[in-house]
């Protein structure tokens, strides 16, 4: 081994060994954004590691280095300026959009080595040699094109620029699907017997399919697709390892593809959902309205905000129930200004996040984090169950299937088994709703009909200004 | 590097993934999603591999450029992301107005 060869070794070494403990970091609130930090040095000094290599043995070329600068640059710069400006709210689809990104550009290496292959030309390599070359490519460019199309259909569905199209709802998209996977095996196979030809058939039709197999699902079940997309840009980037013979890109690759099938069984877990139902079953509610969203409600009690205001004027401590609806109606400020009332009276105020609140696992905290609300009072699910006994007031506020009951007493239930927040052990429940409509699940909610629940109706934004309002008439909060 | 050396790489490295995550909280799934899918930019290696050895071909040095500018954005506008997602979690309960 020579210099060069050994300097970039010990850079891998550590850059690896610096993306472990960054991912590792993650895992605490404390440590997290230096671990973030740490992962983002790894990468330079990847970068450091690559560049040094080939100045110290082949040597880069000028205009090498202008192309490198040019594509520095202009990345750099679009990515920076969104990750600044983008609102907290549309965190899933930007997470999607810069995916989608990764995956074209491992789409882009395969592609740009198999018109033009390297200076050590694959008619030089040994057939097995040559056979690896040609999977790594395939499959790169693959997974690469599916989750860049996966990706984009995913965020602009997420951003309500795409509908979901009647037919996808239909049977005729499994035919379709399949066609697309059928002839993408295909090119496939045809691609590794040495027809080059057929590696646009493969960019088309798997391509093609990204958008086919992402088109069909629900907007409650896209955070699901987009962890799943980040696991598939992960595998990408390892199939461009082996086409550029990078163990660096290989490691990270597989960390990271690891990582979103782990996240993607937790958030599956969360909303009592299997994977392939997501996959392949289609719009939750599209399913469930003939089977079991049966069931009228009997005994809704409804009351006036003014109603709302008094009682928790009079309560000790007040459980806050955070949900989808809350991000949509991009509440979370006002909701502070209504908790920040109530603690300033001596209220005891706690925020139960289930773990798939909000758009994706996690958003409900980082929402809540940008609304000032101290990171203290966000309780998990585990730990604050057993305190709703002991609890005045809770304020369900855009969330449903999570504060369901029959996910606990109702074992015919498609929601039976499912996680959910025992809302309806404390005195009083206030559910802050538009209408009577069922969650995304589409299933009835039985915690609406019990006695100690009071349905408030309007806009979760509006309904919280008015109480801001009548907790200042008041007095509440006012010193 | 063998095929087989490789292979070892890939086993060890899905390994570590799943140790390393299947251990955070809930909270955290969405700094972690985002930090994770800018570590998933490391392709701009494989990128610059491509720019560096194209040599004289202008397409593929700008085939390579533009896969660069991809991966960046993707590194880049991840990780400023996440930072910005933390940021939240670590400002201190008694900065509230």
């Amino acid at each position: 081994m020579n210099l060069p060869v050994i300097i970039k070794f010990s850079i891998d070494l550590l850059a690896v060994l610096l993306l472990a403990l960054g991912i590792k970091g993650l895992s605490k609130v404390k440590s997290a954004r230096d671990a973030n930090r740490l992962a983002a040095l790894a990468m330079t000094l990847s970068v450091i590691g690559l560049l040094s290599y080939y100045l110290g043995t082949s040597g880069i070329a000028i205009q090498s280095w202008i192309w490198i600068i040019i594509g520095s640059i202009i990345g750099s710069l679009f990515g920076a300026i969104l990750a600044k400006k983008v609102p907290m709210t549309s965190m899933p689809e930007t997470v999607a959009l810069f995916n989608g990104c990764g995956g074209m550009s491992s789409l882009l290496v395969a592609l740009g080595v198999a018109i033009f292959p390297l200076s050590n030309s694959v008619e030089n390599l040994d057939f097995f040699k040559s056979l690896i070359n040609e999977v790594s490519i395939s499959v790169s460019i693959f997974v690469g094109a599916i989750t860049f199309t996966g990706s984009i259909v995913a965020m602009a569905k997420l951003q309500g620029w795409l509908s979901t199209p009647g037919w996808t709802q239909s049977k005729v998209r499994h035919f379709v699907n399949i066609v697309f996977a059928v002839t993408s095996l295909i090119a496939f196979f045809d691609l590794i017997n040495g027809n080059t030809s057929s590696i646009w058939l493969l960019v088309i039709v798997s391509s093609l399919l990204g958008i086919g197999v992402t088109l069909p699902i629900g907007g409650a079940d896209m955070p699901v697709v987009i962890s799943l997309l980040n696991s598939y840009s992960g595998i990408a980037a390892a199939a461009a390892g082996f086409v550029v013979d990078s163990q660096l890109l290989i490691v990270a690759g597989a960390m990271v593809g690891a990582a979103g099938l782990i996240l993607t069984q937790v958030m599956c877990k969360g909303m009592n959902r299997s994977l392939v139902s997501v996959l392949f079953g289609g719009s939750l509610s599209a399913q469930s309205t003939t089977s079991s969203g049966s069931g009228e409600y009997t005994n809704i009690t409804s009351c006036s905000v003014e109603e709302c205001a008094l009682t928790l004027e009079a309560a000790n401590k007040v459980i806050i129930v955070p949900g989808y609806g809350l991000a949509v109606a991009q509440a979370q400020h006002t909701l502070r200004e209504v908790t920040k009332k109530l603690e300033q009276n001596g209220i005891e105020v706690i925020y139960a996040i289930h773990p798939v609140a909000g758009r994706m696992p996690g958003h409900m905290n980082v929402l809540l984090a940008e609304a000032d609300v101290p990171y203290e009072q966000l309780k998990e699910m585990d730990v604050v169950n057993p305190d709703f006994p002991a609890t005045d007031v809770v304020l369900v506020l855009g969330a449903n299937d999570v504060v369901n009951p029959q996910a606990k007493n109702d074992s015919s239930s498609p929601l039976y088994g499912m996680p959910v927040l025992d809302v309806q052990e404390a005195r009083t429940v206030f559910v802050i709703k538009r209408g009577m409509s069922a969650g995304y699940s589409g299933i009835k909610n039985d915690l609406f009909d019990l006695p100690n629940t009071s349905m408030v109706f309007g806009d979760a934004k509006k309904v919280l200004n008015d109480l801001i309002g009548e907790l200042k008439d008041l007095g509440v909060g006012e010193k | 590097m063998s095929f087989i050396s490789l292979l070892w790489v890939l086993l060890l490295g899905s390994l570590l993934g799943l140790e390393l995550i299947g251990k955070v909280p809930p909270t955290l799934h969405t700094p972690l999603m985002s930090g994770a899918n800018a570590i998933s930019g490391i392709t701009m290696l494989a990128a610059l591999t491509l720019i560096v050895k194209a040599g004289e071909n202008v397409p593929l040095l700008i085939i390579g450029s533009v896969s660069l500018g991809f991966a960046l954005f993707n590194v880049v506008g991840g990780f400023f992301v996440t930072d910005r997602m933390l940021a939240m979690f670590s400002r201190k309960p008694s900065n509230k107005k």
